[in-house]
């Protein structure tokens, strides 16, 4: 009996293997493309792109190289402030935009997230307002807010004719001051993003210890500032962290709310290198302050993503 | 428990009993801060709705004293879009329709497959193929913009070669197909990180039961993960018809004229610089390029939270 089922065994085994092997090949077959695509489209598109910050591109991508000469001219306008260099105001701007909507993101954010976790009645039809701006295009977005705060048909007027002549409001035909209107924008657009992130925070939040606390007769003021705020510390990272690369990433709102952003009055580095690249003919420098761009954000996300995959790796 | 469950869940514990002026005051600022939110949007229907001269003459707060409806027709059919001379923004609505339906679904037809591999036939490092897809949502586009329209050069003069050897170019150089392969590409990662943290919590043992039992690869795909996926489709399918809806800078960059997706187009009839501005048959075509997105969210709302929410990469 054993000398007929040997054979058997013996060639069963390595057609099984066979099937085994193939069985392994598929599935890496089925995500070689998808990996290859973003291997060559993102990584290897961000090497030409660093590459071409090193030659001297202008209207068509060139392969003469100059060394760091880009990175040090972008450096050298870094500096230059009278009259403020595109690249400078685009910094400052930076500057200004992002810290505005990160910080009042995160404030009202938190704000709207503590509001509505207080067994209100229609939170249900009060969540869905805060978070529709979310659906929109920023180019909608933008032509919303162009209108609502144009002086002449918009919020002034609207003031003036209830009776406030005196009122001024004239920031986004103000070259000065559109900046800030792509921030107020921008802070309409996403915040509700960050209540969403904040309430399921506080909702994750062990009622346990919130119990313990008002047993011990703190106030809820108290509550919320000493026990609750501090167990949140990780969604007030995801969100600054989300905030900060969007604000990087901040484009079509600028174009939208400004108008195509007349005389680069609210340049960012987004629309710097968009204009450098493909108005400017300067290929070379735009390549260069998107790798400032690219760097910026990897240097935040990349820390960010390999905690969080750590994490969910445990 | 995810975060978007947690967000729609009620407040767990026992909140703290409140004064009624303190309630008043929580109303009071919760209602404030909805109509913020709904102003411009209103202003904008409002206006949409208005002539011209109640636009510029009256108050936007104001209701339209006489209402009408031809903003909208003109904004649809004949509102004249930068140099083009298409008439009405209705072309670059099917431009956009064209764009977002393939590119949807391809996305997420491949994000679904790499999520079922990175989940259930790992391999050694498969934690880094994973990363370096999830890293690619993040970067700045400005940092593969440049590359791609050379690429994308060549594939329309390669085109072009095709069109007089055969007499069709196969789609070459075709800008809305140009689209539909950049947001593919570009779309992977969202849809293969909404996939891998789906199939994650899908019991293994499953799979491997139907391992031993002989299925293959596809059959477990199709017979077990595909019946139990419809909430993660729904979730992806959602996100990335928003994301891909509302995109400009792609629009912008790799099409041009009459095939501009819809985005691309309000933006040139929005900033126009000749001529008298037509708020209103600006807003009726902001609305217009809105619409689609913001049906999605009435309809599908918890989805699309979770979409948004999973996208912070907390899940």
């Amino acid at each position: 009996m054993t000398t007929v089922a040997a054979p058997i065994a013996t060639t069963a085994r390595p057609r099984a293997s066979l099937r085994e092997r193939m069985q392994n090949f598929v599935p890496k077959l089925v995500l070689a493309p998808s990996f290859l695509l973003v291997l060559a489209f993102v990584y290897g598109f961000n090497l030409w792109t660093f590459f071409l910050s090193f030659t001297n591109s202008k209207g068509f991508a060139s392969t003469t190289l100059v060394g760091l000469a880009n990175y040090q001219k972008l450096w050298n306008w870094t500096f230059e402030t009278d009259p403020p260099s595109s690249w400078y105001t685009a910094l400052v701007n930076m500057g200004l935009f992002g810290g505005l909507y990160v910080i009042f993101c995160l404030f009202l954010g938190l704000t709207l997230a503590i509001l509505l976790d207080q067994k209100i009645r229609g939170e249900g039809i009060l969540r869905p307002i805060y978070l529709y701006p979310l659906a929109l295009s920023f180019i909608v977005t933008g032509t919303a807010w162009k209108l609502f705060l144009d002086p002449g048909i918009g919020l002034e007027k609207a003031v003036h004719d209830w009776g406030w002549t005196s009122f001024k409001f004239d920031w986004v035909v103000n070259p000065r001051m559109m900046i800030y209107c792509v921030a107020i924008a921008g802070i309409w657009q996403t915040s509700g993003f960050v209540m969403a992130m904040f309430l399921a925070g506080l909702r994750g939040v062990d009622s346990e210890i919130i119990k313990a606390a008002q047993i011990d007769g703190a106030s809820a003021y108290a509550t919320y500032r000493r026990i609750i705020i501090p167990i949140m510390r990780p969604v007030f990272l995801s969100a600054i962290i989300i905030l900060t690369h969007m604000a990087i990433k901040s484009y079509d709102l600028v174009l939208s709310v400004t108008g195509k952003n007349p005389g680069g009055a609210a340049e960012l580095p987004s629309t710097f290198m968009y204009s450098y690249t493909f108005t400017r003919n300067q290929m070379a420098v735009g390549s260069t302050s998107a790798v400032i761009m690219l760097a910026t954000i990897a240097a935040i996300m990349v820390p960010y993503l390999y905690s969080e995959l750590r994490e969910k790796g445990r | 428990m995810s975060a978007a469950d947690l967000l729609t869940a009620a407040p767990s514990r026992e909140p703290t009993r409140h004064s009624t002026v303190t309630r008043v005051v929580i109303y009071g600022l919760l209602l404030f801060f909805a109509l913020v939110y709904l102003v411009p949007l209103v202003v904008m229907v409002m206006t949409s709705l208005k002539p011209l001269d109640e636009v510029t003459g009256g108050n936007m707060f104001a209701l339209p004293q006489k209402l009408t409806f031809d903003p909208w027709v003109q904004a649809w059919g004949e509102a004249r879009i930068g140099v083009s001379d298409t008439a009405g923004i209705a072309g670059y609505f099917w431009n956009s329709i064209k764009m977002v339906v393939p590119a949807v679904l391809i996305s997420t037809l491949l994000g679904a497959l790499n999520g079922y591999v990175l989940t259930k036939w790992r391999f050694p490092g498969h934690k880094l193929v994973f990363g370096m897809m999830l890293f690619a949502c993040f970067i700045p586009f400005q940092s593969v913009i440049i590359p791609m329209a050379v690429i994308l050069g060549y594939l329309g003069e390669f085109g072009n070669t095709l069109t007089d050897l055969t007499g069709f170019s196969f789609g070459f150089g075709n800008a809305t197909e140009n689209l539909v392969i950049v947001h593919v590409v570009y779309g992977l990662g969202f849809t293969t990180l909404f996939f891998r943290n789906y199939y994650e919590a899908f019991p293994t043992e499953l799979v491997k039961a139907a391992m031993i039992d002989g299925a293959s690869f596809f059959q477990i795909f199709r017979r077990i993960l595909l019946p139990n996926s419809a909430p993660i489709f729904i979730v992806t399918v959602i996100y990335q018809f928003t994301n891909i809806w509302n995109d400009f800078l792609f629009g912008s960059t790799f099409a041009a004229g009459d095939q501009s997706p819809m985005t691309v187009a309000l933006n040139n009839l929005v900033n126009t610089s000749t001529g008298i501005v037509e708020y209103n048959v600006n807003m009726a075509a902001a609305i217009i390029a809105a619409a689609p997105t913001l049906l999605v969210y009435i309809v599908g709302g918890r989805y699309f939270v979770r979409g948004l929410m999973a996208g912070a990469v907390k899940g």
